[in-house]
Order: structure tokens, then C-alpha cells, then sequence
């Protein structure tokens, strides 16, 4: 019988991290082709298609159009930057019941030479009256940064985290960027550097938060079966999972405990790996808070001990005791908008052993967790060199 | 406003809780009865007869068992659960307030509502402090529900 364990073939990243020659669909267009150049793919054969981007622009199918994607299966969901390891969660489950072979995952965003680095600290709103459960939220004037810097209160409020251990994850992360010659931030940073950075919104500082940038990203999944007749080296999906513990920040039932903590053991189970088995993580890190909350989440650390597990320094560097974020992240090297896809594309690169200065020797086991949303949705991925 | 005049009088909340600029709610199906009570300074919460339990925002049916929730007047009263202080936002009308505090407030009845904190030093605020909610007329219908430190408390 056909082997249909699902596998990533290819991958490929578009151009960043400031390209203002660049719209959306053109990152699209460099990160397909060279995913396509990576995997061997030729795009007639792909009949899945997963993206999420602007309606009209680059949505599922208008992406479908442009590309001439002839798809059996389209998946266009929205649950913010983790929504790539929710594709792949479903493009698993598509490619083992056959409902579609090879299935390609996309993303462009020119967000940074579009829209300049406003992300975090304006508001979204047309002016007119603001409908469904937003409207609870929108007339107190909470920038998406506000979401997070609650819950890194609530988070010092409750187990006595310091800015300080907070600070050391861009600290580490940054320490990664600087092997990473496309990072938009490559220059080593302090912990004084974070805390003498401005307050953004208490207690986050500048440097607590990732970069805007331009980018893109693309996948191409198949069976373990047809990836045996390509060139390219395939790395299994041995377990994936998604969840969301609310959708509006002011929903958040517990501002210290994300769906991670629901997503991740099942990831973990399905792929039959402890914690122990991990070489490395990619974690979406939207914020230093983010992170921390990922790490205690998928149970790296305990509940609450994340501040002391990270203020040791250098735990997260890529040689260090768990190297994460091993491109730079989001806080460093690249944040489009929504990172998810690029926490895939440096696992496979880890996995594959291309991951140069910061390759993760005898990297066997990956584990790549968005965060989508304001700490809302969850999406786990284990990525491993052999089938497990 | 001196050392040793009320720490805020009328006139600094109002400059606190200006509502010109604020995006402002859509009544809808089931956001009307909450934003008409808050025009009467009433604050609405919807409680399940069924299972007992509260919740905010309003919605058709009761989160915990999926029955029919009930309207009932809160006490309008709770604590600083979580907060921030925004001390950059480029949208109006929030980019010329200066540094604004918004806060979750756990309610006395279960759940939590997100606001501006007013009345109160921005060094002051911290999670554990009594509220009460300060409604500020919005438009002909409906006032905010702004929340500020309980009188005589703290």
C-alpha cells in the first residue's frame, strides 16, 4: 500500500527583509518558484492550495487564479500568523486520506515597504461604528501591543518575572540574527540595550518587540510515497495540532496560559516525542512574552518558571541548551505580518542540515509553534529528519 | 492641580475620558440592551438561569452550557485583573492623551472587561485595586463604561 505519511519536499523564502519593489503577489511568486526549484514540484502536479492574504490580493483564490493552481482541496482559514502550521495540520490530514497529493502553502506581505512599522501601535478601525465583539474593545484605544504587555503583566504579577528575563530572549534571538546575514537586525544587543530602549506599552520595551518587515514564504507537502522519486530531501510531519482558547484579548480566560499548553502535548504525542528528543524550536515571537509563554506552554519550562529558564542567558542562542529561532525570529530577522511560515522553513532547513553558522548538529527533531491572533490561536508542528 | 487638592477632580477625569475621536460601538441584536442600559448608567450582564454562570460580551447563548442566557443589573463594581500603560499609539484621538492606562477588569459577578482606567495616577494603578465603573455619555444612547478607583478605597 502507497505510503501516505505526509512530508515536506520543498520550501522556499522570497526576498527580505526590505524590498520595495515587492508587492504581495510577487512574494508569492519568488517564494513558489524557488520552493517548486527546491522540491522538484512541478506546479501542474500541486492540487492543494492553503494561504491566507488580502482579499482580492492574495487570497486563496485569487492565488489559485493567478497561479493557475488547479486544486482539489482549498484552505483559506484565518487565525492570524500561526496559520501556517494550521495548513499544515490540514494539508496532513488531506494528503493521508488522499484528498489531494501535493499540496502547496504561500505567503507574500510587503507589509513593511506598504504600511511602515505601525503594526503594533495604531489602531485598525475605519471610523465607523464598530460591529460584533470588537466594539467591547476598540473605543479604549488598545494597540495590538497592549494585548501582550497585559499578559507580560499578569505574568510578573503572578510568578515575579522581571523585564530583565524577558529582555535576555531578544537578546538571544538577536545573537542568532547576527549569523544571519538577511536579518534586518544583526548587530548584538545587551539586556541594558532592551531595558533602556523605550516603553512601548508597560512593561514592553522597543526591543521586546519583533520587526516589521517584508517577506514571504512557500511549502510544498506530498506523501512520503512520491517524495521518494524527487530530488529533494523530504522531512516527515510526525505530529501536528491546533487550538485557541479565545479569538479578542479581552477573552483571554487565563493571561499567563495559551493554547500551546493544549495543541503542543497532542503534537508531541502523535509524533511519540518527549521533550528531551527536540534539537530545535521555532517559536513565533511577536513579542518577548510571546516566546516566553510558548516555552512554558509546551511545557519547556513549568507554568511560571519561563523568567528564570531564559534569564540564565544564551539558553535560545543556536548553541545553546535549546536553540530557537535560529534565523534571527521575528524579534531580529523577519516579521511580514505573520512569521508562521517561517518557523516551518527553518526547521526543514535545520532538519536538512543546510542551517550553515547555526546549524543544530545532529538535528533530528524540530518543533515549530505559532501564535495567532492576541495569544488566541495556537498551532503546533514536530518536523523530523526520518520517519518516525 | 495641587499636592494637596483631590489627587483627580471632575475636570482632569474629563480630560481623561474624552469620547470625540474614540471608534464608538455598533448597537446590534445583542449588543443593544447592554449599550441602551448603559445610556441609563446601568451596567447589564448576562447570567444563566440554566448552569449560574456569567458572562460578557452579550451573546445568543450561555458560553458554559448553551442555554438562554437572562439580563441582570452587575454591582458595577471589581479589580484591576491585568493592565498597560500605552505609551504609544498614532491613532487619534489616543495619540494626544499622553500615557493612558487600559485595564482588564475582573468583575464581582465572573468576567472580565476591557476599559480605560481614570481617576488615578498612572503610577497608582496596580492589579488588585478596587474599581467602579464611571459611565461617560457617548453619544444620545449610550455612555462608556470607563472604570475608576472605588471611592474612599485604596
Amino acid at each position: 500500500m502507497a505510503d501516505r505519511t505526509p512530508v515536506i519536499v520543498g520550501v522556499g523564502l522570497s526576498d527580505y527583509p526590505k524590498e520595495p519593489e515587492l508587492d504581495n503577489v510577487a512574494h508569492h511568486g519568488l517564494a513558489i518558484r524557488r520552493a517548486l526549484d527546491d522540491s522538484g514540484v512541478k506546479l501542474p502536479d500541486i492540487d492543494g492550495l492553503m494561504c491566507f492574504g488580502s482579499y482580492g490580493v492574495d487570497d486563496a483564490p485569487t492565488v489559485a487564479e493567478i497561479f493557475g493552481i488547479k486544486y482539489r482541496v482549498l484552505d483559506g482559514t484565518f487565525v492570524g500568523g500561526t496559520v501556517f502550521e494550521y495548513f499544515v495540520h490540514h494539508a496532513a490530514a488531506a494528503i493521508r486520506t488522499g484528498q489531494a497529493d501535493t499540496v502547496l502553502i504561500s505567503y507574500g506581505s510587503a507589509l513593511l515597504s506598504s504600511q511602515g512599522r505601525n503594526l503594533g501601535t495604531q489602531m485598525f478601525t475605519s471610523g465607523a461604528r464598530q460591529a460584533g465583539p470588537l466594539q467591547y474593545e476598540v473605543p479604549w484605544g488598545n494597540p495590538l501591543i497592549g494585548s501582550y504587555a497585559m499578559a507580560a503583566k499578569r505574568h510578573m504579577h503572578e510568578y515575579g518575572t522581571t523585564s530583565e528575563q524577558l529582555a535576555q530572549i531578544a537578546v538571544d534571538i538577536r545573537d542568532n540574527a547576527s549569523h544571519n546575514p538577511k536579518a534586518l537586525y544583526q548587530k548584538p544587543i545587551t539586556v541594558d540595550d532592551v531595558m533602556s530602549s523605550r516603553l512601548i506599552a508597560d512593561p514592553l520595551h522597543m526591543l521586546d518587540c519583533c520587526v516589521i518587515s517584508d517577506g514571504g514564504g512557500a511549502v510544498i507537502m506530498t506523501t512520503a510515497e512520491r517524495a521518494a522519486d524527487l530530488p529533494s530531501t523530504p522531512v516527515y510531519i510526525a505530529g501536528s495540532a491546533t487550538a485557541q482558547t479565545h479569538w479578542n484579548i479581552s477573552q483571554m480566560p487565563d493571561f499567563t496560559s495559551t493554547a500551546a499548553a493544549i495543541s503542543g502535548p497532542a503534537a508531541f504525542a502523535e509524533a511519540g516525542i518527549t521533550h528531551a528528543d527536540v534539537d530545535t524550536l521555532q517559536l513565533y515571537d511577536s513579542f518577548t512574552i510571546t516566546t516566553l509563554l510558548l516555552l512554558e506552554g509546551l511545557g519547556f519550562c513549568a507554568k511560571g518558571e519561563g523568567g528564570p529558564f531564559v534569564g540564565r542567558g544564551g539558553v535560545l542562542r543556536f548553541d545553546g541548551e535549546l536553540p530557537t529561532n535560529t534565523d534571527g525570529g521575528g524579534l531580529s530577522s523577519c516579521h511580514p505580518g505573520m512569521r508562521g511560515v517561517f518557523l516551518l522553513i527553518e526547521s526543514v532547513r535545520q532538519l536538512r542540515g543546510q542551517a550553515g553558522d547555526v546549524q543544530v548538529p545532529d538535528c533530528e527533531v524540530a518543533v515549530a509553534c505559532g501564535s495567532g491572533g492576541f495569544l488566541s490561536a495556537m498551532g503546533t508542528v514536530v518536523l523530523t529528519k526520518e520517519k518516525r | 492641580m495641587t499636592s494637596d487638592g483631590p489627587a483627580f477632580d471632575d475636570a482632569a477625569i474629563a480630560a481623561q475620558t474624552v469620547i470625540e475621536g474614540r471608534n464608538l460601538p455598533r448597537m446590534e441584536t445583542w449588543s443593544r440592551p447592554y449599550w441602551e442600559a448603559t445610556g441609563r448608567g446601568e451596567l447589564l450582564l448576562q447570567h444563566c438561569a440554566h448552569c449560574g454562570e456569567w458572562q460578557f460580551y452579550p451573546r445568543p447563548l450561555c458560553t458554559t452550557c448553551g442555554e438562554v442566557p437572562e439580563w441582570e443589573l452587575a454591582s458595577g463594581r471589581g479589580e484591576v485583573h491585568t493592565f498597560t500603560v500605552i505609551r504609544q499609539n498614532r491613532s487619534a484621538p489616543f495619540k494626544e492623551l499622553g500615557p493612558y492606562v487600559v485595564a482588564m477588569i475582573q468583575l464581582d459577578e465572573g468576567p472580565r472587561m476591557m476599559t480605560n482606567l481614570v481617576g488615578c495616577a498612572i503610577d497608582d494603578v496596580r492589579i488588585g485595586l478596587p474599581v467602579q465603573v464611571h459611565f461617560v455619555p457617548a453619544d444620545d444612547e449610550m455612555a462608556l463604561p470607563f472604570w475608576r478607583p472605588v471611592v474612599g478605597v485604596g
